[in-house]
């Protein structure tokens, strides 16, 4: 099996591409319907997209069917939101662990299978006497170290995170953010890490992409992101976080709402929320371009980097 | 003083015995004020809530001592007449969950409209109407007169929740708690209903008490904040002090658990700390500080006896042995 991944590419609506390297984050922000999780099952092939490719090793994911795609499953794998509602509660911790291992025949014996599970539950930081339990018998930091284990289980190159942490208290978002950066240097894993808490995705990520209403509005290394958002939109995101550092500016705390998918309007899909839209920004529709004022960037914007 | 919370001790029976996730907790929120009670879930946020209304049946929890007293009168002591014009009326409340608060087969402008028809009997038709659409403006819905033919599952999140800060308002109370009100919203969203709950606070010279695990969001709009440990109220203190100067070693790894935003070009982010462990369980308390087992500052005298709270300067209170006196 080759070692793939160095570059994972994805097109969205407006045929630009993500990449992200092997071994880093992908942060990808953005308000809810903004097509975050849906972008997350795509790479998947948990759901089928009309045209667009993704690819992993070269091989295209949207043609690839039967066995050739259950050669690359075990290779791009998930952790999803609400712990309690991925894990079967009537499979014991050991036994959904041990599951993927025997299904994609990682393991010879089972003497080596028990091994591997009983390492990942030590991975992961878990007792081995949790193992027999089942999921009700946890609390909600500990399900969602299960779900990690079982998304390491099958050794991923890949592992969407689809909101990991946002239904934990603070002090066990801590302990599981801090465990899936451990994960990462240890087992070198690509993420690709989807959350609404730019806090959170700060801490995590290597490169930053910004969703609206579909599209990818903005690009860019998570350093030069949080120094110079580009995209009105990623500031206006920045904005609102209420940090413990500082006392933000809300003004009137008119942020707006995102239109529905359907009635999208014309030109720049984000101008009627925006504060420096112009005339131009109604009819036409800017692309993803890299930015004049921040070179490293990319976004979507007539006049990216004005305040 | 509106509200006045005095040593509560609230009992809950549960299968396996009786446990007191509220221990002689004590705080005032004042008209105007935002005060904000702050901890992990398990920390006894919601019971403390519950109980100022009498919300939780009498066979399962108990107000073993203490007072919930609203205006000097005992809410303890309160008839079922008196509670009701007590609910609703003079205190209001945001409930977690919009959707499962809402009811799902009643438009949100008669489920608003139900709380005038109780508390303002004599008020027709037209006028009520009137005054739902009034408040569905101003909590930001637009086009709120076909809005309030709408059914829940027809709004967004953001809406949804707007609509239980206008059932909360409608009878405009005294005093409002918001239990969780964002924690399941877009940050931008977030804002906004924070901005909204500010506004109304200033020009109603209403009292809030905003339950929430959110330290970030509370630096942003309280006056006040009440952190709570197991059952136990572990520091209290003015918004400025706790940020500035939080001295309960639990505050401090709160707050070190939170990532913070680095807005500086090549900004080093230091790891996150997180606190080992969780909320000790109610039925297995030993008796000495609550928050020991996962203290880095831990003492043999911290598991022989329980610290009380102190008053460390003029708006800080904290109950350590550890904390060195100021001033």
């Amino acid at each position: 099996m080759g070692r793939g991944w160095s570059k994972t590419v994805f097109s969205s609506v407006d045929n630009v591409s993500l990449e992200i390297r092997r071994g880093e984050t992908l942060g990808l922000v953005g308000e809810s319907g903004s097509g975050k999780s849906t972008l997350g099952r795509c790479l998947l092939k948990l759901i089928d997209w009309d045209s667009g490719d993704v690819q992993y090793q070269g091989l295209s994911l949207k043609t690839l069917r039967g066995r050739d795609l259950r050669r690359i499953r075990p290779k791009i794998q998930m952790i999803f939101q609400d712990p309690m509602a991925c894990l079967n509660p009537r499979l014991s911790v050991r036994a959904m662990l041990e599951e993927p291992i025997m299904v994609h025949r990682l393991a010879t014996t089972y003497r080596e299978c028990r091994q591997r599970v009983e390492s990942l539950a030590d991975l992961v930081g878990l007792r081995p006497d949790q193992l027999d339990r089942y999921p009700h018998e946890f609390s909600g930091g500990q399900r969602q170290r299960i779900g990690i284990a079982r998304a390491v289980a099958c050794q991923p190159d890949f592992i969407v995170c689809d909101e990991p942490v946002s239904s934990l208290d603070v002090s066990i978002q801590a302990q599981i953010l801090n465990l899936l950066k451990d994960v990462q240097t240890r087992l070198g894993i690509t993420y690709l890490f989807i959350s609404h808490d730019l806090r959170v995705v700060q801490y995590m990520s290597h490169q930053i992409a910004v969703m609206y209403l579909g599209k990818i509005v903005e690009t860019a290394k998570s350093t030069d992101f949080f120094a110079s958002p580009q995209h009105p939109y990623s500031q206006m995101l920045l904005r609102s976080v209420p940090d413990v550092d500082r006392k933000t500016e809300w003004g009137d705390g008119n942020f707006g709402e995102p239109p529905e998918l359907s009635r999208l309007p014309r030109g720049c899909s984000f101008h009627p929320r925006c504060a420096i839209a112009q005339p131009r920004c109604l009819i036409e529709v800017p692309r993803l371009e890299p930015s004049t004022t921040e070179p490293n960037s990319h976004a979507s914007c007539f006049f990216p980097g004005r305040r | 003083m509106s509200l006045n919370i005095d040593s509560l001790k609230v009992s809950l029976k549960t299968s396996r015995g009786k446990i007191f996730p509220v221990d002689e907790i004590s705080f005032a929120v004042n008209p105007g004020k935002l005060v904000a009670l702050v901890g992990e879930s398990g920390c006894g946020k919601t019971v403390s809530a519950l109980s100022i209304l009498r919300l939780i049946p009498p066979t399962v929890a108990q107000i073993e001592s203490g007072h919930v007293l609203w205006k000097g009168k005992d809410i303890a002591s309160m008839t079922a007449l008196e509670l009701c014009s007590l609910r609703g009326r003079e205190i209001g409340m945001i409930f977690q969950e919009p959707m499962s608060a809402l009811n799902p087969v009643m438009k949100i402008g008669r489920q608003i409209d139900e709380n005038l028809k109780v508390h303002f009997p004599q008020m027709s038709v037209t006028d009520r109407r009137r005054r739902v659409v009034e408040w569905l403006a101003k909590v930001g819905i637009s086009d709120p007169d076909s809005r309030y033919e709408n059914f829940p599952h027809q709004l967004s999140g953001g809406m949804r929740q707007r609509v239980m800060i206008a059932m909360a308002m409608v009878c405009e109370p005294e005093l409002l708690i918001a239990d969780e009100p964002t924690t399941s919203l877009d940050v931008s969203l977030q804002a906004q209903i924070m901005v909204l709950l500010a506004e109304l606070q200033k020009s109603m010279g209403l009292g809030v008490l905003l339950i929430t695990h959110d330290l970030g969001m509370v630096r942003q709009v309280a006056d006040e904040v009440v952190v709570m440990y197991a059952g136990k109220v572990v520091e209290r203190a003015s918004t400025t002090d706790l940020f500035n100067s939080p001295l309960h070693p639990y505050t401090r790894k709160l707050a070190g658990s939170l990532p913070r935003l680095y807005l500086e070009k090549g900004a080093t982010i230091p790891a996150l700390e997180g606190i080992d462990g969780t909320v000790p369980d109610f039925l297995s308390l030993t008796g000495g500080c609550r928050f020991a087992g996962r203290c880095s500052l831990r003492k043999p005298e911290c598991e022989l006896s329980e610290p009380v709270l102190e008053q460390k300067t003029l708006y800080h209170e904290v109950s350590c042995f550890e904390v060195p006196r100021v001033g």
